[in-house]
Order: structure tokens, then C-alpha cells, then sequence
């Protein structure tokens, strides 16, 4: 089993970075690698159990479980069921937890999987990396431009 | 209950975050508000189990038992045994957590604890400002340092180190109270047989001016800090002393001089447990006065129904407790004032016959009061001016008590002046009554019982901050004050 766990400071309150992460169905908006995503069988995007349907910009398909949502921890878990990143049994759990200091974000995200020997390090750099640290990033991006431009968080 | 969080991100890697908090006495190293700490029974800061027990720079005292010690998930959880500050079931959890954008540190504290009413706010706020924000700042000055500025682990030794400090007023030369000044002092941990105390009041006396002056200069080393009464905490108890704990309420009237200040570290054996109905600013008020009155009356030549006893200054500190008490024995109290409203004050205090005298002319009035002939005792504070007219104004077969001097030290007295009347002369000093331990403890415990049976009702006239003690020295020698001073520190 590997782990993969990537953490970040962002400098918006916990409440904002969550409005922007809480919607399972909602990668496109902020996530630089997702283009279009949608949840299976009519469901809402926050029932647990859920599942999301979403492509790659590079052109792959993935389908996601939500697995756990809580608006009182700022966490959601969801699991993989199709990919072709060639993972098994992953799960991950994105969450936020307030920096009183600052009135600012301390973002997690994290992974558990199996995969082919060899693929490790490869497969850790490209999540940690490229999908987790993207991702926060991204979320820097957005909510520092939402601060300039006046809109409400 | 109430729960309090506050959270950080320290510019630091985790490990050498860590590394610091999982030491759980390493916080007297890097937190501000901690004076001392040290880890009980010499079990390691490591050890799930362990007590650290340590004391505030604000004079708090506690003790707290390390519950969780995790390497794996960075945590660590503790709980309070014992405080001063009424925080109930007090646990709290210290998490940190790896911020990998940056390699930073995520630091979490978090507690749960439930506090008397009405005081949820002040107390979550000392928590969490005072302790936990406070904290944050302070690790992240303190691993900002090169290694060779930290400060050594404090070791557990006998040998007292300066360690933290404290407000005193400070004497370099004899003369009036100009020559203080106010200025920080070191405070050095306790060692064999010492306290450190946080005092909450502290007393002006008489003695205090004579030792300021120099009339009794031999009592104070300069540059010195004056001062023989005060109450307050125990802060730190040093090695060897059984008698007191940390968070005890104390008070002392006893040498060595030190008292004008706001922490004192001194030896713990002239020190009184306090109990609960005597207030730390009774106390301040009445620990020299009222034991002095105690001696005066009980272990001189002790007052009996109808004696007449004469007591100068008789609305001042301690005259006011020789008139209520002596009043209460049966005497008949004569007392000389140098005002009206201080009359006023002696009266309603049990002086039978006050006196209003400002040039120490006092005999005729006292002869006068009783039938010619004169006071069986007579407690004299004023000394040298007064001299010829004491002589005067005393019974055949009388007892002079001479314990202070405020008009200045008696010229030798010729013996056979007292041959005249048989008058016994005693110069009293009430340390060296209350260097016995068991003396002290008999002689306070009489104070305190005669405040409870409302014998004795202590005044205090003025109170003054800490910093203008020369305002309080000047009040006292103008002789407008009344009752105790007292100094606030």
C-alpha cells in the first residue's frame, strides 16, 4: 500500500476554500487537469455514496465514490472505481482545517493505493504532485483573484 | 465546557517542530510566561505518565500529567492536576501536521475545559492568547535562533540560577524617600529552605522609614530594596521546605529586608499559611502591626483588667490595634493623636481619653485623666522628644515599653531617672520574638483568631501602587495617614 499525502497553506478562510471543494461534482471549476465531470443516476453531488463521472483534459475517464462528506470536519472521502492510472483500491480524503493565526486554510490531501512494483514513485509524483498540489495551487489562484476582484467568498 | 483552538503554521520542518514540543518540559525554554519547570520524580519529558510541574511569570502555579505521546501522528495530549487558575478538567491536545508545500509545520492546540461562572471568557481568552497565540510566536522566534543562543535545558539543580524578574523599589543611599527608585530586579529560583513568593499586598511600617533613613541603616545592604511585611503566593518551593506548597497563601513580618517588590525569593521558616478569612491585604496590613500588639500586650508586661495604659500615635497602624485590643483586655486606654479627626478615630477604636498633641506635650493631660497618677504602661513609638514627658506621665511602679523612635533614638537613659518611680524599661524587638518558629506560629495565630472574634478590626487608611512607595513614605512621616499603608504591587 502506498500513501501519498500533500499539504498547503492557503491564505482564505476554511468556510471559502470549502464552498469551492464541498461540490463532489464540481473538479471543473477549479482543477487545472479536469475538464468536464457529472454524477451518475441523477443523485446529488452530496449524497454519500455517489458517483462522479469525469474526463481528464489529456483525454482519460475516471469514475469516483463519495465515500464520506462533512461539513463539520471540511472533509470528503471518495474512493476510485475505473481509472487508467493504473491504481487499485485507492482512497483519498481531501481536507481543511482552520489556521485561527491568520484567519487562513490548512489544506490536506491524501491517498492510500496499490499498484504494479516499479510504478511507485512515478505514480506518487503525478498524485502528490501533479493532482494534489495542482489542485491547491489552482485553489490559491482562484480565491486570491476572488479576493482582488471584490466578489464575495 | 468550553473548547478552545487556535492553530498556526510554523516556518519550521515538522521534525524539528516536534522535536521541541515532544519534550514536555522544554516550554520554560522557549514560552514566555513560564518562570520555572521542572519534571517530577526525575521521570524523563518523554515519559506518557510523567507531571511537569511548573509556575507562570504571573505567579500561577500548576501541574500538569502528559496522557498521549505520539511520534507517528505528532501529538500530544496532557490534562492540569493542580492549578491556581480555576481551569476544571483541562486537557488538551498539541498536533502537528506536515505542510509538504514549503516543508512548514501545521501546529494545532486544542483543550476542553469548564472554569466558575462568569469567568468562560477571561480564562478562554488567558488560554488562548496568553497560552496558546503566545506560544506560537515564541517557537517560531525561538527555532528562528541559531542553536548557540538557546537557552540550556534548565536542569534540575540546588544551586539557585536568576531566573525570571521582578518590579522592586531600589535604595543606593540613606535619606528621604527621593532616594527610591523603581526599576526591574532579578528573581533567583529557590534554594535550600526558600520560597519564591508573587506578593499580592505589601505593608508599610514605621520601620520601613527608619531603615530608609538610616536610623536603623545596619538593616539593609546597598543598593537595597526596604520592606518587612507582605502576603502573597507561593510560587516555587525550593528544596527541603515541608511546611508549604506551591499556591499556598502566605504572609511574613520578618527580616531580612526585601519586601517593596513583586516577587521574592526567601526563606521559607518566618512564612504564615494564611487562612481563609484573613484577606492578602489584611494580612499585608496586619502581620507586623497586629503581632506586634500582640507581643506589646501578652509578652511584655502583660495588660490586665483596669490598668491605664497610655499609646502614642494611637490612630496609626499599630496604636490602633494597641487601643482596640488593650480596651478589650479591660484597660483604659489614654492616646495621643496630633489631630482632632485622628481623636475621632482613636475613640471609635477604644482610646478612652485621646490627646491632641503635635509638640509631644502630653503629661499633664494624662495626670489629669488619671487623678494624678500617671499610665501603668506606656507603648512608646515616639522616643527621643518624648522622653522627659513619658517620664512624667507614668505610675509609681510602671513599665516603659520602648519599641520605636519616630521623634528620633533615646539619649542614654540615666538609670536612676527611672529609680525615681520604679519604673521597669523594656526595649522590645518583635524578630526576635518571632524567631522561634512555635513563637511565630502562636503570636500569628493570636492575630488571626483576634480578627475573627472582631477584637481586633485592622484599618487601612491608604493604599498605594508599588512604584510610588516614596509617596507613601512621605504620607506616613506627615503624619496624615491613619491606620496600615498599603503598597499594591
Amino acid at each position: 500500500m502506498i500513501r501519498v499525502y500533500t499539504s498547503s497553506v492557503i491564505d482564505a478562510p476554511a468556510e471559502a476554500v470549502w464552498g469551492m471543494i464541498r461540490d463532489f461534482n464540481g473538479l471543473p471549476k477549479w482543477h487545472p487537469l479536469i475538464a468536464e465531470s457529472r454524477i451518475e443516476n441523477y443523485r446529488k453531488a452530496d449524497e454519500v455514496g455517489c458517483v462522479r463521472l469525469f474526463s481528464l483534459k489529456d483525454g482519460g475517464v475516471i469514475r469516483e465514490k463519495l465515500l464520506a462528506l462533512s461539513d463539520f470536519e471540511y472533509s470528503c472521502t471518495y474512493s476510485i472505481l475505473e481509472s487508467p492510472m493504473g491504481v487499485d483500491n485507492y482512497v483519498a480524503t481531501l481536507k481543511l482545517t482552520p489556521i485561527t493565526d491568520g484567519d487562513r486554510t490548512f489544506a490536506e490531501w491524501s491517498a492510500e493505493f496499490d499498484c504494479a512494483p516499479g510504478r511507485e514513485q512515478a505514480l506518487s509524483d503525478s498524485i502528490g504532485q501533479g493532482v494534489f498540489q495542482g489542485g491547491f495551487d489552482a485553489l490559491k489562484r482562484l480565491l486570491r483573484d476572488r479576493r482582488y476582484s471584490g466578489r464575495a467568498a | 465546557m468550553i473548547r478552545v483552538t487556535r492553530s498556526t503554521v510554523i516556518d519550521a520542518p515538522i521534525d524539528r517542530v516536534w522535536a521541541v514540543l515532544r519534550d514536555f518540559n522544554s516550554h520554560i525554554d522557549w514560552h514566555p510566561a513560564i518562570a520555572q519547570s521542572e519534571i517530577e520524580h526525575g521521570e524523563k519529558p518523554d515519559q506518557v505518565g510523567c507531571v511537569r510541574a511548573f509556575s507562570l511569570k504571573n505567579g500561577a502555579v500548576l501541574r500538569e500529567q502528559l496522557l498521549t505521546l505520539s511520534d507517528d501522528h505528532h501529538v500530544s495530549t496532557y490534562c492540569i492536576l493542580d492549578s491556581t487558575i480555576p481551569l476544571k478538567r483541562y486537557v488538551a491536545t498539541v498536533r502537528l501536521s506536515p505542510v509538504t508545500d514549503g516543508n512548514r509545520t501545521f501546529w494545532h492546540w486544542e483543550s476542553t475545559f469548564s472554569t466558575p461562572p462568569g469567568m468562560e471568557a477571561e480564562l478562554a481568552a488567558a488560554v488562548g492568547n496568553g497560552v496558546y497565540e503566545t506560544g506560537f510566536k515564541a517557537l517560531q522566534d525561538y527555532l528562528r535562533k541559531p542553536s548557540s543562543e538557546k537557552k540550556a535545558a534548565t536542569p534540575v539543580v540546588a544551586t539557585p540560577a536568576a531566573t525570571g524578574s521582578a518590579q522592586s523599589i531600589v535604595m543606593s543611599r540613606h535619606g528621604g524617600p527621593d532616594v527610591f527608585s523603581y526599576t526591574e530586579t532579578p528573581v533567583r529560583a529557590p534554594g535550600a529552605g526558600q520560597v519564591t513568593v508573587k506578593h499580592t499586598a505589601i505593608g508599610v511600617n514605621y520601620i520601613d522609614v527608619y531603615v530608609r533613613n538610616g536610623l536603623y541603616g545596619a538593616l539593609i545592604e546597598l543598593p537595597g530594596t526596604p520592606g518587612m511585611e507582605a502576603a502573597g503566593v507561593v510560587s516555587v518551593v525550593g528544596p527541603g521546605v515541608t511546611h508549604l506548597a506551591a499556591g499556598d497563601r502566605v504572609a511574613y513580618a520578618c527580616p531580612p529586608v526585601g519586601a517593596y517588590t513583586t516577587v521574592r525569593t526567601m526563606d521559607a521558616a518566618q512564612l504564615v499559611k494564611l487562612p481563609g478569612h484573613i484577606s492578602d491585604e489584611v494580612a499585608a496590613a496586619v502581620m507586623l502591626k497586629g503581632m506586634s500588639a500582640e507581643y506589646l500586650l501578652h509578652r511584655i508586661r502583660p495588660v490586665k483588667a483596669g490598668d491605664t495604659v497610655l499609646v502614642h500615635a494611637a490612630a496609626g497602624g499599630v496604636g490602633l490595634l494597641l487601643c482596640q485590643w488593650a480596651s478589650r483586655l479591660g484597660a483604659k486606654v489614654i492616646g495621643t493623636v496630633s489631630s482632632e479627626s485622628k481623636a475621632q478615630l482613636a475613640a471609635d477604636n477604644g482610646c478612652a481619653v485621646p490627646i491632641v498633641t503635635r509638640d509631644y506635650r502630653f503629661a499633664d493631660a494624662v495626670l489629669a485623666a488619671t487623678d494624678g497618677r500617671g499610665a501603668d504602661i506606656v507603648y512608646d513609638g515616639l522616643g527621643k522628644l518624648a522622653f522627659e514627658e513619658n517620664l512624667r506621665a507614668l505610675a509609681l511602679c510602671s513599665h516603659w515599653v520602648s519599641f520605636g523612635q519616630a521623634s528620633g533614638a533615646h539619649d542614654a537613659v540615666a538609670l536612676e531617672r527611672l529609680g525615681t518611680k520604679s519604673i521597669a524599661l523594656s526595649r522590645p524587638v518583635l524578630f526576635h520574638y518571632t524567631a522561634d518558629p512555635e513563637t511565630l506560629r502562636q503570636m500569628s495565630a493570636n492575630v488571626f483568631a483576634a480578627i475573627r472574634a472582631g477584637v481586633l478590626q485592622p484599618h487601612i487608611g491608604a493604599r498605594f501602587p508599588l512604584a510610588q512607595a516614596a509617596q507613601a513614605h512621605e504620607f506616613l512621616e506627615s503624619r496624615a495617614s491613619t491606620g496600615a499603608i498599603i503598597l499594591e504591587p
